[in-house]
C-alpha cells in the first residue's frame, strides 16, 4: 500500500517503531489499549495476583528444571545434606536434595516456586470468589466465569502434579493415597491405576509422567486459558461498582496509558517481592525432613498442600462402617462378587461434584430464576445479593468444614482436644455448617441493607452527643451527601417472579419450580430507598433539618 | 483524555427534579449526580510536595537496585555453603536481595503513578459486544457456506464424514494401553493385587536392616515394622514392598478374640498385621501399646488388634488383613502362607 | 507521638507492620537453638534405695501403692526398671497431677539426687531397663544418616518425620522430640511410657538408639535451612502461612495501591 504523502519517523526509535507499526498494524492496538479505562478497586487485584504468581512460577520452574531429574532409578545419596549421606533414594529425590544443598539460590527457587504455587491457587480461589460475591459472572460474563472455573481445577491439577514430583515420603504417600482413590472407582479403577503408575504401585514411572504433565500439558493449557480468559475481559471490558457517575453504559477508572500500565506492572513486582521475601525468611515442603519414598514409613501430619486439604478431609470425615454396616458394598453377581467401595468413592467425588457443578451452573441457575437477560456491567455489593450471598458462604463454609478436617490431626494437638471428638464435630458441621452459614449470612445481609436505609434516611451517626435544654441526651446525624448517598440507593434489588403462563395459559412444571425458587430467592428482601420515601423521611423529622443535620434519639 | 461527565443520566427518561408521586415511575429511583468533583492531590498543589515525591520515587528504585547488589554478596561472598546455617543465612539474604530488587522498583512505580501521574478519573462507554448489523451479516456467510459445501444436500456423505472422523480418534485411546509397562492381561492386572511375596516358611525380618526375629524378642508391648526375607533381591523391591509390610506386635493371648480358623494363626500372642490402611493404602503404623489401637496417621482410621484389627473408627471399611504365623525350627519367625485376602485399599474386582 | 498515631493510619502501616513481624520472626527462628548433655549412668547405694522408698512412699504410693503393686489408679512398678523412674520423673509427667488421656510433660518435681533415689528405689523391686550408659548418648559415635532411616521406619509415624509431634486417639498424643535430652529419648525407647511401643535391644540395637538420637539431636541443632520451619508440621503449617501473612501482605499492597494519594 503506498500513501501519497509517506511518514518519515524523526528519531531513532520512532524509526523502529514504525519499522514494526508498517509490519504488525502496531498503530491499531495502541489506539484500542493505550487509553483503554480500567475501575480501580483493591478487590479487582487477584485476579492479577494470580496471573504474576503464574509468571513467577514459570520463571522459577524454568530455573529448577535445569537441575531435576525425574529418574526413579535408586541411588545413594552423596551429596552435602548430611543426615541423608548413604540413604538409598530415587535420582528424582537425590537432584531435589542437590537444589536444595548444592546448586547456589537452588533452595531459594525451589521456596520461590513453591511459596508461588500456594498464593496462585489461594490468588485465583479468592478471585472467584470476588466475582461470585459481586455478581460479577452475569450475562455477559457467563463464559469468562466457566474458563476461570477450568482455571481453577487446572491450577489444582499443577498443584498436585508438582507436589509429587521430589518422590519424597510425604508426596509418595500423597501419591499412593491417590492410587487408593483410583482403585475404589468401579470397574476401571484397577486397570487405570495401572496404566497411571506403569504397573503396580509406586513402579518406576509415574515421576516421569507426572513431570510432563506438570511442566508441558498442564502449563500450556493454563496459557491457553489465561489467553481466552484475557481476550474476554478485553470483549467485556471490566465491570465497576455502583457509585455516582457509574453506569452499566460506561467504564470509570484510570486509562492504560499511564497510571494503570504503571499500577499493574509495578504490581508485578511488589508480588514478586513479597514472595521473595516469605521465600528467604520460611521453609516450605522441607523435603529433606521427610526423607526417601519408601511404602512402609509415614510421618504424623501427612496432609497435601492446602488446596487439595478439602478432598483429603471429607476422606477423613467419611466413616467406613457404621456399627457393623461396612460402606463397602459387596454386590453379588453372576460372575463372582463386586465391590463398591462407598466409603471412598462418596467423599473423594460427591464433595467435588456438587461444589464444583454448582460452581459453573450457578450463572445459568441465577439467569433462570431471575429471568434476567440483560447485561450486567455494575457489581453487586454483596449486602445487596442477600440470597446469593447467603449461597455463596454456605459453599465457604462446606469447604471450610473438609478443610479443617484436613488438619483434625493437627487440631487436636494444638488444642488439646480428642482427634475423634474433632472428627464427630465436623461430621456434624459438614450437615449443619452450610445451612447455619446460609440462615446467618442472609440475615446479616439483610440486616445491613435496613442499615443502609436508615442511613440514607436518618443521616450517619456523627459520633457526637448533644444535650438538649431539657437535659436529654441525643446523637447528631449528618445528612450524607448526594455521592454518597447514590452509592447507597443506586442498586438492582429483584424482586420475586412468580410462575409465568406461557402462550396457550398453560405453566409448565419447570416455571412453577422457577417461580418456588424466585419466592427462595427474594421473598425476604430491602427494597433501596426512593426519592419519596427520603422526602417522607425529611419532613417527618421536620423544618430545615434536612439540610443542617437531624437529631435521632440514642437508641432510636 | 475523554472526560464524560454528561454521561450519567440513565436513572430515568427525564428528570425534572419534583418529588415523585407513589406508585413505580421512572422517577422511582435516585438521579445519578455523577462522578464526584476532583480533589486534588498535595503533590498537584505544592510543588514542594512534588519535589518530595520525586525524590522518593528515586530513592526507592536507588532501594531496588542496593537490593540487586545485595543479591550478588549473598551470591558469591557467602558462596557455595558448607553448613546448614551458612546456607539459612545465604537463602535470606537472596530473599531479602530479592525482595528489595523488586518491591523497590514495585513500590516506586506504584508511588510515581499514585503521585505523579493525572488522577482523573475518566469515563468510557461501552459498545456492544454484538450489533444486529453483524450478526445478521455473520448469519448470512454462514449459510452460504454451508449451501456451498451442499452438505445439507448429500446425506451421504454427511452421514459417512460423522461415522469417519466419529471413529478416528479411537486408536489414539487404545494407545494408552501399554502404559502399564508390565505387558500383564487384563487378568493379571487384577490378580496381581491379590498375592504378596508371603509364602510358607518366608522369614519376617526387620525394616529396613533385614535381620530375622527370634519370636524371644519380641515382648509384650513392642512392635517391629517387618518384611519378608529376600525383598531387596527381588525385581522390584518397592512394589514388593508397597504389598508386604507387616507390622508385628505381641499381646497377651487372654486379651486376644480370635475367630474360629485363626486359632493358630499367632504365636503365643505374637500376631502379624498387614501395615498397608483398608482405606487408601497409607501406612497404618501407629501402634498405641496400652489401648492395642492401631491409628492410620494420613485419615485416622483406628483399628483394634484385640478384636483382630477390626474398625473401630474412621473411614476404613474392612479389617486389616492378618498374616499366619509359627517359628521355624531355630527359633525364628516365620509366615505360614501368604495372606488369605487382597492387602490394601479395596477395588472393584476385589469382592 | 501525635505523628506516629497519625502515621499508623497510613495505607502503608499495615504492610510495614507485617513486614517487621515477618523479619523478626524468621530471626528469631533462625537464632533459636538448643544445647543437651548427656547423663552418665549411676550406681546406686543402699541408702539411695532407703531414701529413695521413702520417697516413694510420700509422693507415689497414692497411684502406685505402698509397695508398688499398683491399684486402680496406677499400674505397678514393679520390674519397669530405673529408666522408667528417670524418664516419668526426669521429664516431670510423674508424679501425675491429674488423671487424663495421658501424663503430660511439666516442670520436674525432684532434684536429680531425688530422681536417683527413686530410681534405685524402683530398681531394687524387680529386674528391668537401668538408665543407659554414656557411650549410648553419645552423639559424636552416631550415624544420622542410619538414625534417620530407623526413626522413619519406627517412630515417624507418631512423632513426625521432623520430630514435631502428632496426634493419636481420643486425645493422646506423641510429643514433639525437641530439647527432649539424649538419656530420656532412650529411656522412652527401652520402656515404652504410656501408649508408646517398647523398643528393645533386640527390636532396635543399643547401637541404633544411638544414631537416632544422633540424627534428632542433628536436625534440632541445624534448624532449618530454609529458613523459619513453621513448626514443621507440613503443609498445613504452610497453607495457614499463605492464607494468614502471605495474602494479607498482598491485600495490604492492594489497598494501598488502590487508594489516593492525598
Amino acid at each position: 500500500m503506498s500513501t501519497a504523502t509517506e511518514f518519515q519517523a524523526k528519531t531513532r526509535t520512532g524509526r523502529i517503531a514504525d519499522f514494526v507499526d508498517q509490519r504488525v498494524g502496531g498503530s491499531t492496538m495502541v489506539k484500542e489499549f493505550g487509553r483503554k479505562i480500567f475501575p480501580d478497586h483493591w478487590s479487582f487485584m487477584f485476579g492479577e495476583v494470580a496471573l504474576y504468581t503464574f509468571v513467577i512460577l514459570l520463571i522459577s520452574g524454568t530455573f529448577l528444571t535445569f537441575f531435576f531429574d525425574p529418574s526413579m532409578a535408586e541411588t545413594h545419596y552423596a551429596g552435602s545434606y548430611n543426615p541423608l549421606r548413604g540413604v538409598e533414594m530415587s535420582v528424582a529425590y537425590a537432584s531435589s536434595l542437590d537444589i536444595s544443598f548444592d546448586v547456589r539460590g537452588g533452595l531459594f527457587m525451589r521456596q520461590v516456586h513453591h511459596w508461588s504455587a500456594l498464593l496462585f491457587v489461594a490468588s485465583v480461589s479468592v478471585h472467584m470468589l470476588r466475582v461470585f460475591f459481586t455478581g460479577a459472572f452475569r450475562k455477559p460474563r457467563e463464559l469468562n466465569w466457566v474458563v476461570g472455573g477450568v482455571l481453577l481445577i487446572l491450577s489444582l491439577a499443577a498443584g498436585f502434579t508438582g507436589y509429587s514430583l521430589p518422590d519424597d515420603l510425604l508426596s509418595g504417600n500423597g501419591l499412593r493415597i491417590i492410587d487408593g482413590v483410583v482403585k475404589a472407582l468401579p470397574l476401571v479403577g484397577t486397570y487405570i491405576s495401572a496404566f497411571l503408575f506403569g504397573g503396580e504401585f509406586p513402579g518406576t514411572a509415574i515421576i516421569g509422567r507426572l513431570y510432563m504433565l506438570h511442566i508441558m500439558l498442564v502449563p500450556a493449557l493454563i496459557l491457553l486459558m489465561v489467553a481466552m480468559h484475557l481476550f474476554m475481559v478485553v470483549v467485556h471490558k471490566h465491570t465497576q461498582y455502583p457509585g455516582p457517575g457509574r453506569t452499566e453504559d460506561n467504564v470509570v477508572g484510570f486509562p492504560v496509558g499511564p497510571v494503570y500500565a504503571a499500577k499493574a506492572g509495578g504490581f508485578f513486582f511488589i508480588v514478586f517481592g513479597v514472595v521473595a521475601l516469605i521465600s528467604g525468611f520460611f521453609t516450605i515442603n522441607p523435603i529433606w525432613n521427610y526423607g526417601p519414598y519408601d511404602p512402609s514409613p509415614v510421618s504424623a501430619g501427612t496432609q497435601p498442600d492446602w488446596y487439595i486439604g478439602w478432598v483429603d478431609g471429607a476422606l477423613r470425615l467419611m466413616p467406613g462402617m457404621l456399627g457393623n454396616f461396612s460402606f463397602e458394598w459387596i454386590i453379588p453377581f453372576p460372575w463372582g462378587a463386586n465391590t463398591l467401595v462407598l466409603n471412598v468413592l462418596l467423599p473423594a467425588l460427591v464433595p467435588a461434584i456438587v461444589l464444583l457443578g454448582l460452581m459453573f451452573a450457578w450463572p445459568w441457575i441465577e439467569r433462570w430464576v431471575t429471568r434476567d437477560d440483560r447485561e450486567h456491567h455494575i457489581l453487586d455489593r454483596p449486602r445487596n445479593a442477600p440470597f446469593r450471598t447467603a449461597v455463596g458462604v454456605a459453599g465457604v463454609v462446606f469447604y471450610s468444614v473438609m478443610w479443617a478436617a484436613a488438619s483434625s490431626d493437627l487440631v487436636a494437638t494444638h488444642f488439646l482436644v480428642s482427634l475423634n471428638d474433632v472428627t464427630y464435630w465436623l461430621r456434624a458441621l459438614f450437615f449443619l455448617g452450610p445451612v447455619i452459614g446460609f440462615i446467618v449470612t442472609r440475615r446479616i445481609c439483610l440486616a445491613l441493607q435496613r442499615k443502609d436505609r436508615d442511613i440514607v434516611l436518618h443521616g450517619r451517626e456523627a459520633g457526637i452527643i448533644e444535650m438538649s435544654p431539657e437535659g436529654g441526651f441525643s446523637e447528631r446525624h449528618e445528612p450524607l451527601d448526594e455521592y454518597k448517598r447514590y452509592r447507597l440507593v443506586a442498586f438492582d434489588s429483584p424482586d420475586v417472579v412468580p410462575a409465568q403462563p406461557d402462550a396457550v395459559g398453560h405453566i409448565s412444571r419447570a416455571e412453577k419450580r422457577r417461580g418456588a425458587l424466585s419466592r427462595l430467592f427474594f421473598e425476604d428482601r430491602v427494597a433501596p430507598v426512593t426519592p419519596e420515601e427520603l422526602a417522607e423521611a425529611h419532613a417527618h423529622h421536620g423544618h430545615a433539618a434536612v439540610e443542617g443535620g437531624e437529631k435521632a434519639q440514642i437508641g432510636h | 483524555m475523554r472526560d464524560n461527565m454528561g454521561d450519567h443520566s440513565h436513572g430515568g427518561p427525564n428528570d425534572t427534579g419534583t418529588v415523585a408521586k407513589a406508585g413505580p415511575g421512572p422517577l422511582d429511583t435516585f438521579q445519578d449526580p455523577g462522578l464526584p468533583p476532583h480533589r486534588k492531590r498535595l503533590a498537584d498543589t505544592d510543588p514542594r510536595a512534588e519535589k518530595r515525591a520525586e525524590r522518593q520515587v528515586a530513592w526507592l528504585f536507588v532501594i531496588s537496585i542496593i537490593g540487586t547488589l545485595s543479591f550478588f554478596i549473598a551470591y558469591f561472598v557467602i558462596g557455595r555453603t558448607d553448613s546448614i546455617s551458612a546456607l539459612r543465612t545465604q537463602n535470606m539474604l537472596l530473599g531479602l536481595g530479592t525482595a528489595f530488587a523488586m518491591l523497590g522498583i514495585g513500590v516506586g512505580i506504584v508511588h510515581w503513578a499514585k503521585t505523579l501521574m493525572p488522577d482523573h478519573e475518566v469515563s468510557e462507554s461501552r459498545h456492544e459486544i454484538r450489533t444486529e448489523a453483524d450478526r445478521q451479516d455473520a448469519a448470512k456467510i454462514i449459510g452460504d457456506v454451508i449451501e456451498e459445501t451442499g452438505i445439507k444436500r448429500r446425506p451421504l456423505i454427511r452421514n459417512t464424514i460423522i461415522g469417519a472422523i466419529a471413529l478416528a480418534p479411537i486408536p489414539a485411546i487404545f494407545m494408552f494401553r501399554d502404559l502399564d509397562r508390565t505387558g500383564a492381561t487384563a487378568g493379571q492386572i487384577v490378580d496381581r493385587l491379590r498375592y504378596t511375596m508371603w509364602d510358607k516358611g518366608v522369614k519376617l525380618v526387620r525394616d529396613p536392616s533385614g535381620t530375622p526375629i527370634k519370636a524371644s524378642d519380641v515382648q509384650i508391648g513392642s512392635t517391629f515394622h517387618v518384611i519378608p526375607e529376600g525383598l531387596s533381591e527381588t525385581e522390584h523391591p518397592l512394589n514388593e514392598k508397597a504389598k508386604a509390610v507387616v507390622l508385628l506386635m505381641r499381646l497377651d493371648p487372654g486379651k486376644m478374640n480370635i475367630s474360629p480358623g485363626r486359632e493358630d494363626w499367632h504365636y503365643n500372642g505374637i500376631v502379624a498385621y498387614s501395615k498397608i490402611c483398608t482405606h487408601v493404602g497409607c501406612p497404618v503404623a501407629l501402634y498405641e501399646q496400652q489401648t492395642h489401637h492401631l491409628l492410620c496417621p494420613c485419615h485416622q482410621s483406628t483399628f483394634d488388634l484385640t478384636q483382630e484389627c477390626k474398625v473401630i473408627f474412621g473411614p476404613a471399611g474392612h479389617a486389616l488383613p492378618q498374616l499366619p504365623i509359627t517359628v521355624d525350627s531355630e527359633g525364628f519367625l516365620v509366615a505360614q502362607s501368604d495372606f488369605t485376602e487382597p492387602v490394601g485399599p479395596s477395588y472393584w474386582e476385589r469382592g | 507521638m501525635k505523628a506516629l498515631s497519625q502515621r499508623r493510619r497510613h495505607p502503608l502501616a499495615a504492610a510495614a507492620l507485617l513486614l517487621i513481624g515477618l523479619v523478626a520472626t524468621g530471626g528469631l527462628y533462625t537464632a533459636a537453638g538448643s544445647v543437651n548433655e548427656a547423663k552418665a549412668s549411676t550406681v546406686y547405694t543402699a541408702s539411695d534405695v532407703e531414701e529413695g522408698n521413702k520417697l516413694f512412699v510420700a509422693n507415689c504410693a497414692t497411684c502406685h501403692g505402698l509397695n508398688a503393686e499398683g491399684t486402680p489408679n496406677g499400674p505397678s512398678l514393679v520390674g519397669v526398671g530405673a529408666a522408667s523412674v528417670d524418664f516419668q520423673v526426669g521429664t516431670g509427667r510423674m508424679p501425675m497431677q491429674m488423671q487424663g488421656p495421658q501424663a503430660q510433660a511439666k516442670p520436674v518435681q525432684f532434684s536429680d539426687e531425688q530422681i536417683v533415689q527413686l530410681s534405685a528405689f524402683v530398681a531394687s523391686l524387680g529386674a528391668g531397663p537401668a538408665v543407659p550408659h554414656e557411650e549410648w548418648l553419645d552423639t559424636s559415635l552416631g550415624n544420622s544418616a542410619n538414625g534417620g532411616a530407623v526413626f522413619r521406619t519406627n517412630c515417624a509415624m507418631c512423632h513426625n518425620a521432623a520430630a514435631a509431634g502428632g496426634a493419636l486417639t481420643r486425645g493422646k498424643f506423641a510429643p514433639s522430640l525437641d530439647g527432649v535430652s539424649e538419656a530420656h529419648i532412650y529411656e522412652a525407647m527401652v520402656t515404652g511410657p504410656q501408649n508408646m511401643p517398647v523398643f528393645n535391644d533386640s527390636n532396635i540395637s543399643p547401637e541404633e538408639k544411638r544414631d537416632v538420637i544422633t540424627f534428632l539431636k542433628e536436625i534440632e541443632s541445624q534448624g532449618s535451612p530454609g529458613g523459619a520451619a513453621l513448626g514443621s508440621l507440613g503443609p498445613v503449617s504452610e497453607g495457614l502461612f499463605i492464607w494468614t501473612a502471605g495474602l494479607g501482605i498482598i491485600i495490604a499492597f492492594t489497598i494501598w495501591l488502590t487508594s489516593r494519594s492525598s
